[in-house]
């Protein structure tokens, strides 16, 4: 399954606070109704902490939400 | 639903159904259309409908009689339109006629005896439809122009002859033999019968040949003869020299004529062939009359016919369409999405696209009671709730946060079943509803207080019980039959537990779904008990003065009950309001958005139902207005408009003791009165809930209060944008807060290290059961949490390093 990439921004202005590492591009699954998807996103390398932003959260997440409730 | 079902549901909508103007001429002319292209100055278009229907329609167009205008609805709005003057018009404006083809001869043949317009017409029908034709005519072209001449209203001489030389030039280019001045005999019938010809006799010819047969059969034309088809003279005056009369003789011989070749049926399906009623309703109680363009020698310039066209009314339906947000928002009509509904269970694989428009409905009734067949869009949608529920086909998002509202209303936090206090028995059983509680729940205090002392009560009688609890209606809206069971036996079971005292309701919605869930139960309003109390000294005084003038908002779940409507209308009248009633009232009224979850499903269109309604109270009069459903209020509270609850007004707090914080939202604060602000935040009605039982529990059964969550004790604070952000996204304080502690407790959390205003701020996330929450926050100096933002998403993550499966860090 390749790997989607659905955020452009940079996110490592934000660190793990457990790990102290800041957050790097890494692939994720993301599931969803018996759907899986790879999707790249911001995680901690150390514990695999991942970050969702916002615009992620109410934009293609959630269509891609209502998409898979729809079928 | 199944296919026959499907139909009988469709059935019920009119929409479909033709006009009065086509359904009443008998060759039914698309008149609707027509008038549009004319109106629009389309004439080419408007020729272009001509054509499609009427026969040697150059001819026609300047000869039809139009019995379309007593049937125009227009009759009752100025006059009818003027069809014969603007189908001259129309045929006057130099228009392009569509091709004719005629198709390939299948070695079908026909002879045709007359020639007047019904014989002309069936030559017409028959030479489109490949059959060959021969007409003999008894007469000549002067003959056809007489006859037609005497039949045009308008002199027509100069122009008729040249267009009815253009028609018959068509009629032969497509096959058609004429012939002029043919000896017309039986023996001519015979021939042709012999060389297997159909044959139709028009009525300028039946006379002469079929005198003293029987009539021909007045559906299909057939005549004793086998083969021979006729018609005579219609016996009705205004039929018997009607060209679009006859000429719909001829379509329905040749229409008889090709079913007898194909070895079809003659008689099924003919019901509308000639002129019948249409059960298209049209509502024109709001159409100014206007008076019909007059009519000159010449008939109407350009100008004078787009003016007339433009008069034609459209005639449609759309009655339920016109007055619901809901119905408008999806672009068709009750009919479609019938069928909409149906393709959308019958999907197998592919997505559903109707599953947002079935959970769109605030099943309100206000369709069913617009409709003259009663099409109910609520109870449709409800059928196919249930069945996508049934079939596991219901959107998850859909109805989570309602009935998750649901639950924790009638969780042990918030439910109170009790006799009153002191008493061992119950006389009445007070019901306020789970949203009145969250919504006022220190006027629902005050209600069951004055309940108490007006309707007495001993220990021998039994006082005023209180029953705080949902009454199931989410769980019945979003189609969870299995819910709403539950929820009806939980209250059952309450109800049996206090001996089933008659009820006391305040929340419509609760009157209604316990009306139906609970036959037995004897239920009564509370805006029935208040109206039944004549003392003055009954309720306190008012807060507004008197002659104040409110725009009154019935309830959606009142449009059944006139007797609750009356008696709230009562209250007003002897509490000194002028009512002023807007629009949609009574058994029309509107919903706020609230009813059948649509708000839930689909908030923006919940935005617009609400908007819509709150713009028509105050077109009907800019004063506050005023309703007796707690969601209602709030609903309309949240678009802006002044509105109270008629317990703000008939049990107002006494200033000695104003209402606890959040009831109310920020109305009781506002030094203007009671009407304005806000509704209560979706937290806000869950603090309510919860404070009201807390304080009914500990300070009138002295009993110990509840045990309070770990994370209620943690210090949060939001800035108003994060206040924001929980109500469009239907986030609770206590979701944010079990995050909170979440974090603080496994001491994980992502900190922003940039120099940016931001710099500080950590980003925290949980997922308690199917949706995940992010909060991003700043810790305060005290400990305390200030909330910056949040959101969240049903997605799982399973992170780097964990297979599918193994269940993830959310």
């Amino acid at each position: 399954m390749s790997t989607l990439k659905v955020l452009d921004k940079d996110y490592s202005d934000w660190v793990c606070a457990a790990c102290g590492k800041p957050l790097q591009p890494a692939p994720v699954e993301l599931e969803y109704l018996d759907s899986l998807f790879n999707v790249e996103l911001p995680c901690c390398v150390a514990c695999g902490m991942v970050l969702i932003p916002e615009e992620l959260a109410l934009g293609k997440m959630a269509d891609v939400e209502r998409l898979l409730e729809d079928k | 639903m199944d296919q026959s079902e499907m139909r009988n549901w469709e059935a019920r909508c009119t929409q479909e159904e033709p006009p009065r103007c086509r359904a009443a001429c008998p060759l039914h002319v698309d008149v609707r259309e027509f008038c549009t292209r004319m109106a629009e100055d389309r004439p080419d278009q408007a020729w272009g409908t001509l054509c499609r229907t009427l026969p040697l329609p150059s001819v026609m167009a300047r000869i039809c009689d139009a019995p379309c205008k007593k049937a125009c609805l227009r009759n009752d709005a100025g006059g009818a339109v003027e069809m014969s003057a603007l189908e001259r018009a129309c045929a006057d404006f130099p228009g392009k006629t569509p091709p004719l083809h005629a198709p390939p001869s299948r070695g079908r043949k026909a002879t045709i005896i007359g020639g007047d317009i019904a014989a002309l017409t069936a030559a017409w029908d028959l030479s489109r439809k490949g059959v060959e034709v021969a007409l003999h005519c008894p007469c000549d072209v002067t003959d056809m122009l007489n006859w037609l001449r005497c039949t045009a209203p308008l002199d027509y001489e100069a122009t008729l002859r040249k267009h009815l030389e253009t028609e018959l030039a068509t009629l032969r280019r497509l096959g058609v033999v004429i012939h002029e001045h043919a000896p017309v005999s039986l023996t001519l019938v015979d021939t042709a019968r012999a060389e297997e010809r159909l044959v139709f006799i028009a009525p300028d010819a039946y006379q002469a040949l079929l005198e003293g047969d029987a009539p021909p059969d007045d559906l299909t034309l057939g005549t004793v003869r086998t083969g021979v088809f006729a018609a005579m003279r219609p016996a009705e005056p205004e039929q018997a020299f009607s060209p679009v009369f006859l000429a719909a003789l001829g379509r329905r011989a040749a229409t008889s004529m090709d079913r007898f070749y194909q070895g079809a049926s003659l008689v099924a399906g003919r019901e509308r062939e000639g002129i019948f009623e249409t059960r298209l309703y049209t509502n024109i109680s709001t159409v100014a009359p206007v008076s019909p363009i007059a009519v000159s020698q010449n008939g109407y310039s350009r100008e004078q016919a787009v003016q007339e066209a433009a008069r034609c009314l459209r005639c449609e339906c759309m009655e339920c369409v016109h007055n619901c947000a809901f119905l408008a928002e999806f672009g068709s009509y009750p009919k479609q999405y019938t069928r909409r509904i149906y393709n959308n269970a019958s999907i197998v694989m592919g997505t559903r696209q109707a599953n947002t428009m079935i959970n769109s409905c605030m099943m309100c009734g206000l369709c069913a009671s617009l409709c003259p067949d009663g099409f109910d869009m609520g109870a449709l949608c409800l059928q196919s709730r249930q069945d996508m529920v049934a079939r596991g086909k219901m959107p998850a998002s859909a109805h989570e946060f309602a009935l998750r509202d649901m639950a924790f209303a009638n969780g042990e936090d918030c439910v109170v079943a009790r006799h009153a206090p002191d008493t061992a028995r119950s006389a009445w059983l007070f019901f306020p509803g789970c949203q009145l509680t969250a919504s006022m729940p220190d006027a629902v205090e005050r209600t069951w207080r004055w309940l108490r002392t007006q309707l007495g009560g001993d220990a021998e009688k039994g006082g005023v019980g209180l029953l705080l609890h949902c009454c199931g209606a989410p769980a019945h809206w979003s189609g969870r039959t299995d819910l709403h069971a539950e929820a009806v036996r939980t209250l059952s079971a309450h109800l049996d537990a206090l001996g089933n005292p008659p009820l006391i309701t305040a929340c419509p919605t609760c009157t209604d779904m316990l009306r139906k869930a609970l036959p037995q139960a004897v239920i009564t309003t509370l805006w029935e008990v208040f109206d039944q109390q004549t003392s003055d000294t009954a309720f306190p005084a008012s807060p507004l003065a008197a002659q104040t003038e409110l725009v009154l908002h019935d309830p959606c779940n009142t449009r059944h009950d006139a007797a609750l409507r009356s008696a709230v209308r009562s209250l007003l009248h002897q509490r000194g309001i002028r009512v002023t009633e807007p629009e949609r009232s009574g058994e029309h009224t509107e919903c706020c958005g609230f009813g059948g979850l649509s708000e839930s499903a689909n908030p923006a269109l919940g935005v617009k139902i609400r908007e819509g309604r709150a713009a028509r109270l105050t077109t009907a009069s800019p004063a506050d207005a005023v309703t007796y459903c707690a969601m209602c209020r709030d609903m309309l509270a949240k678009s802006g408009k002044r509105i109270l609850h008629m317990l703000d007004l008939l049990l107002p707090p006494e200033p000695s003791e104003p209402c606890g914080p959040g009831c109310c939202g920020p109305r009781a604060d506002n030094a203007a009165g009671p009407h304005a602000g806000p509704a209560p935040s979706y937290s806000e009605r869950r603090e309510n809930r919860i404070r009201l039982r807390e304080r009914l529990i500990t300070g009138y059964w002295q009993e110990a209060g509840r045990t309070a969550a770990p994370y209620e004790a943690l210090r949060v604070t939001y800035t108003p944008e994060a206040q924001q952000r929980m109500e469009s996204h239907r986030i609770l304080d206590s979701d944010i807060r079990k995050v909170l502690l979440h974090t603080e407790q496994q001491k994980t959390w992502l900190e922003n290290v940039t120099d940016t205003e931001s710099k500080g701020r950590r980003l925290a996330m949980f997922r308690p059961t199917i949706v995940t929450y992010w909060v991003e926050y700043t810790l305060q100096d005290d400990g305390g949490y200030m909330v910056h933002n949040t959101w969240s998403h049903r997605m799982r993550i399973i992170p780097p390093g964990h297979r599918s499966g193994n269940g993830g860090n959310a």
